[in-house]
């Protein structure tokens, strides 16, 4: 299998399912000859031309909302926002409009849209250049969110996501662009809604997503060097959520780390921990234990975002905290 | 006049249709039938009916929360609408959208709005779609002056001149956005003058004459169809009833209401079409039992019609 970067792997997504349906259509900031402030759309301006790949003003709700409209009228929008963080402006477009237009309307219209949208911290971008949504638009019903970890996710998810008939959020993570990883030649998708085990293991289950799946990883392997065993679950699709599997994993090992970068507040882990509270309460030896980022704006000094966002160290305390809590 | 007779008689039918509809759904709500809330387009007719008398049967429109004028004149039945009033399995939308929210893509209806100003990005891109697929659709899209203080009008018109979009703004300026007049909250007097800072032609035209409309409209369709961008089209008109139904109207005088009633867009055209012999009287007579008559079959068949089973509240919401 070839190496290839995150972000050529979303790029390989994008021109192939072009190729494969004429009425996929990019827009967004700086994706034409510019080639995407992330290259994640380089060479698909030269391949596909200024009526398939378009420049658009820096009007987030604008051109969100155009892509609503275009695809209700029958295409099949991919927009790139420059920054997740900016997805606030667009948010009427998503939350009111795409969301609910299939249900609203009596199942009359469908929105196929995919926005995809950078999100994360760890590089001293400050608080408004650090954000992950997920939380707020996996609370809204009708909306798809997915969000990659790794270049293979990133490609065979992509390519699910375009192909769906229901709008789909797809957060890409900044740190992520520059990591490479075995992605197959032949063509394949992932389906969205499932998530992975990225790690088979015992003794602990660790429900994570994005750039946190490499950090449990690295955490599993230092807890494995003292005999721990860490099943690490990447979630893939933050909504709809794979129950299934971290139900499946919490039964096994009877211990659950919820592992987020975003904040605590009714965030992703909080549904994670209640659904295994409802569901899986009988099989937990140990109460949950949340590792995420402190319920402040991401600062911008090093030292401060350091004490801010969750570090590997706190994961492997966090399984420590569990395993201590469980009755000998 | 070179306007075709059927155009003629078919927006002088459909502003009857929308006139009488109203009224009813004035009468029904008043009488506790309907649930929820209306917003009437009683005495706005003429803006409907000539804009859509316009379009071609693929064309797109998107509307707003006073929507229902803009749906019968793109050829929405009233049977339909009326049952989605009610809260009927039977209505356009299966009684999950409302007055508020009736969509029918094959009529080109790509749905009422509740958000103000919501339609308008949606419209830009139903255009955006159009021109990429080389459909020759053109889109009207329908909104008020309320909403041309919003940022969607701003971003969409910025983006539709820049890429020449086939796109129509008919914004329909009624004066008040709920119980604020627009005088107080907008330094210019016409929206119409926004669109030059958009590169598109800005007009101002009477909202209460359709065959302005009409003609208006009808230019600059022929205009979004030969690639030549969008246009906006002001249209200065007025609601004769409050913001919503049941609304308590204590910012409008009422010597205000009765001018404007007075010159209201119906009962001029009816002459006109008169004394240019495109219609007599008898024929006009029966126009009017004829649209009465499916009404009030539109009215029965809303009530005749079954509740939607409460488990189809959890259908609907993913493809």
């Amino acid at each position: 299998m070839k190496q290839v970067f995150y972000n050529q792997a979303i790029a390989e997504a994008l021109a192939e399912e072009m190729r494969r349906d004429p009425l996929v259509v990019l827009w967004g900031i700086d994706i034409g000859p510019y080639g995407g402030a992330n290259a994640a759309t380089k060479g698909l301006f030269e391949e596909f031309g200024a009526s398939r790949v378009i420049d658009m003003p820096v009007s987030e709700l604008g051109y969100v909302g155009l892509g609503v409209g275009a695809a209700a009228a029958g295409i099949r929008p991919v927009i790139k926002l420059q920054f997740s963080d900016w997805i606030t402006l667009a948010s009427e477009m998503l939350i009111n409009q795409a969301a609910k237009m299939r249900y609203m309307f009596g199942g009359t219209l469908e929105i196929p849209m995919v926005l995809r949208a950078p999100v994360g911290g760890y590089l001293s971008a400050g608080a408004q250049h650090s954000n992950s949504f997920e939380s707020i638009f996996s609370f809204v019903p009708g909306l798809k969110v997915v969000m990659p970890a790794t270049p293979y996710d990133a490609k065979g998810l992509l390519k699910s996501a375009i192909r769906d008939n229901n709008t789909v959020i797809f957060f890409e993570h900044k740190k992520l662009y520059g990591m490479k990883g075995e992605v197959p030649d032949e063509e394949y998708t992932i389906p969205l809604g499932k998530a992975e085990v990225k790690r088979e293991g015992s003794d602990v289950t660790i429900v994570t997503y994005a750039y946190m799946v490499g950090m449990c990883l690295a955490a599993a392997v230092k807890l494995a060097a003292e005999g721990v065993d860490v099943e690490v679950i990447d979630l893939r699709t933050i909504d709809p959520m794979d129950e299934d599997a971290i139900l499946a994993s919490v039964r096994k090992t009877g211990h659950l780390v919820v592992v987020q970068e975003t904040w605590r507040h009714c965030s992703v882990s909080s549904e994670v921990s209640a659904v295994v509270a409802e569901k899986a309460l009988d099989y937990l030896e140990s109460p949950i234990v949340r590792v995420t980022a402190q319920d402040v704006p991401v600062p911008f000094s090093p030292v401060l975002e350091s004490a801010v966002l969750p570090k590997e160290q706190d994961i492997v305390d966090a399984v420590h905290r569990v395993l201590e809590r469980a009755p000998g | 006049m070179d306007i075709p007779k059927e155009t003629l008689l078919l927006m002088y039918e459909q502003m009857l249709k929308i006139r009488h509809f109203e009224n009813r759904v004035k009468d029904l709500f008043a009488g506790g039938e309907l649930p929820g809330f209306v917003h009437l387009y009683l005495g706005e007719e003429a803006v409907a009916s000539g804009a859509c008398a316009a379009l071609q049967d693929g064309d797109y429109i998107t509307s707003t929360h006073r929507g229902h004028g803009h749906i019968i004149a793109k050829g929405g039945e009233m049977k339909y609408m009326m049952a989605e009033l009610f809260g009927k399995a039977t209505g356009y939308n299966k009684g999950k959208g409302g007055s508020m929210h009736i969509a029918c893509p094959e009529l080109g209806v790509l749905g009422a709005n509740g958000i103000v100003g919501a339609g308008i990005p949606l419209a830009t891109g139903a255009a955006l779609a159009a021109k990429y697929r080389k459909s020759g659709q053109v889109v009207i899209c329908f909104f008020g002056d309320g909403a041309s203080n919003e940022g969607m009008f701003h971003e969409s018109l910025n983006i539709a001149g820049a890429f020449d979009l086939p796109v129509i703004y008919v914004c329909e300026n009624n004066l008040y956005a709920v119980g604020t007049r627009q005088s107080e909250v907008r330094k210019v007097e016409d929206i119409a003058d926004r669109a030059t800072g958009y590169g598109m032609p800005g007009l101002v035209i009477d909202g209460n004459d359709v065959i302005a409309v009409y003609e208006a409209v009808k230019e600059a369709v022929s205009r979004a169809r030969a690639g030549e961008g969008p246009t906006l089209i002001e249209c200065k008109t007025y609601r004769w009833r409050g913001h919503f139904e049941g609304e308590v109207d204590n910012y409008r005088l009422p010597e205000e209401i009765k001018a404007w009633i007075k010159r209201e867009p119906l009962a001029p055209y009816r002459k006109l079409l008169l004394d240019q012999g495109v219609l007599n009287e008898e024929k006009a007579q029966a126009m009017e039992q004829r649209v009465i008559a499916e009404l009030e079959e539109a009215v029965g068949f809303a009530r005749q019609s079954p509740l939607p089973k409460p488990e189809t509240a959890m259908e609907g919401l993913w493809a």
